[in-house]
């Protein structure tokens, strides 16, 4: 699983460095971004699925890698 | 002669080739029918919006208001994201619906940027204030509002009846814009008046507002003054230095994201914490399982913002269109009301019940697109900290007199007396 943030569509809300905040941190100016290259650690996968569903912009893509 | 010459002579006075706004009639009186008259100003509206706004969702969701010159109001989530949106169309140069439009060579920046501007100018204007207020930064405020928070406990003495509004919720983010702005913390009683003139004299008449509105612009240019001949580690000396496309900012700019910090951080995070009080004052159950699981307070906390979300923007038609059937015309009003789209049932599951451990709760409490709540992260940190304390400190509290609660009137809506008893 892989996690990416649209920044296009993110305007700074943070729920997903709130509520994964292994997966997500904020720049200077609090938008979010997925830490190192985005990809989610078994264990993580239901943290990944909590921030994208919380996000009020819709701007977390969440794939499942094939 | 002070340094900094822009504030020295009084920016108003110079203003006076501008062109005045459009004022419309004040029209007052009970609603006749909510989808063609609607006034979030009556009382039936401040009391108990939300059977309104779900029967408006279900028989017309754009209703209209001939009132305040001519005004739409969405209740549907759809309806609510896609104006928030769509910036080409609809304007922030008011935010306050009122019976006074300000002149359209106001946008794009308005009287309080970023809030009142409109894009492109908005981008570069809110990008200079989002470093003050990101999770770290305000994170740094949380050691003194916790303390704050305690004093004010203490202060409640052997009482077994207290007023969670006024003896509470009201004075934390009183206290803590003040001390971000590096205003004097004992002028927190004259915040509140600026407060209530700014977003409930909205029927007032023109001159009494723009009156009241000169007190609080007097106040903030005293302020100015005072920060320019002593610069202090602040918002105020950083709003005096900071520069936008290579000059510092015009007095006005300065003056007017000041305004836009001081009453936009007040009655709504008191009004967050107030309606989150009153909800589990009445919601034993709800009260005695987050005293028993602290761990669910972040998601209560969203889910408060969510059923209670105490604030409503507004917007500009800027042409005349067929908007979704609504026939809109330039200069009317949009009432973008966060909280309908909070309880749009199309959006979230049991929309009208308070679910304090909902997991997917992608509510628009703080706005959506580009002018999502500069301050929510501050707003959090408060409603997080006056919960965590509270509930640590008077872990068991009652409604004393559910009538004697009363709620603010206009586009914020949260608790204003709200009698708990609490031994």
């Amino acid at each position: 699983m892989k996690v990416q943030i649209n920044s296009e569509r993110c305007q700074g809300h943070g729920r997903c460095y709130d509520l994964a905040p292994d997966l997500f941190g904020d720049d200077d100016e609090g938008y979010g971004m997925a830490l190192g290259d985005g990809v989610v650690p078994p264990e993580l996968e239901h943290d990944a699925r909590l921030a994208a569903s919380n996000c009020p912009e819709r701007a977390i893509d969440v794939r499942q890698e094939t | 002669m002070t340094a900094d010459d822009r504030f020295s002579q009084d920016f108003r006075e110079s203003r006076g080739d501008q062109p005045f706004g459009t004022r419309s009639e004040v029209v007052t009186g009970p609603v006749s029918d909510w989808a063609t008259d609607f006034s979030h100003i009556e009382p039936g509206w401040s009391a108990d919006p939300y059977p309104i706004q779900d029967d408006l969702r279900r028989r017309c969701p754009v209703a209209r208001t001939e009132r305040f010159g001519g005004g739409w109001l969405p209740t549907r989530y759809e309806d609510v994201a896609a104006i928030a949106y769509d910036t080409e169309r609809f304007s922030s140069r008011a935010i306050i619906m009122s019976n006074f439009r300000p002149p359209r060579e106001m946008a794009p920046v308005g009287g309080s940027p970023p809030i009142s501007s409109d894009p492109p100018f908005h981008h570069d204007a809110r990008r200079l204030l989002l470093p003050a207020f990101t999770k770290a930064a305000v994170a740094r405020q949380e050691p003194a509002t916790r303390a704050f928070c305690h004093s004010l406990i203490d202060a409640f003495g052997e009482r077994d009846v207290v007023d969670a509004a006024i003896e509470y919720a009201q004075h934390i983010p009183i206290r803590v814009i003040a001390d971000m702005l590096g205003f004097p913390p004992e002028d927190g009683p004259r915040f509140r008046e600026f407060v209530e003139n700014t977003l409930e004299g909205v029927n007032q008449e023109a001159e009494e507002r723009i009156e009241r509105m000169q007190q609080l612009f007097d106040y903030l240019l005293a302020q100015i003054r005072d920060h320019v001949d002593h610069p202090r580690d602040d918002l105020t000396t950083f709003l005096i230095n900071v520069e936008l496309y290579g000059s510092k900012l015009e007095a006005e700019h300065v003056a007017g994201t000041m305004a836009l910090l001081l009453i936009a951080g007040i009655d709504t995070t008191w009004s967050a914490i107030g309606a989150s009080l009153w909800h589990l004052a009445k919601t034993p159950w709800d009260r005695e399982r987050l005293v028993a699981e602290p761990a669910l307070l972040p998601a209560a906390l969203e889910e408060f913002l969510r059923a209670f979300a105490p604030v409503t923007m507004a917007r500009l038609v800027k042409e005349d269109m067929n908007w979704h059937g609504a026939d809109m015309k330039a200069d009317d009003w949009i009432l973008l009301s966060f909280p309908a789209a909070n309880r749009d049932p199309a959006q979230f599951d049991r929309a009208n019940e308070v679910v304090i451990d909902r997991q997917v709760n992608r509510h628009a409490a703080f706005g959506l697109g580009i002018h999502r709540c500069v301050g929510s992260h501050l707003a959090r940190m408060e409603l997080r900290v006056a919960l965590e304390v509270w509930l640590e400190r008077i872990p068991e509290f009652s409604l004393e007199d559910p009538a004697a609660v009363t709620w603010s009137a206009g586009q914020i809506r949260g608790p204003r007396a709200l009698p708990l008893r609490i031994a």
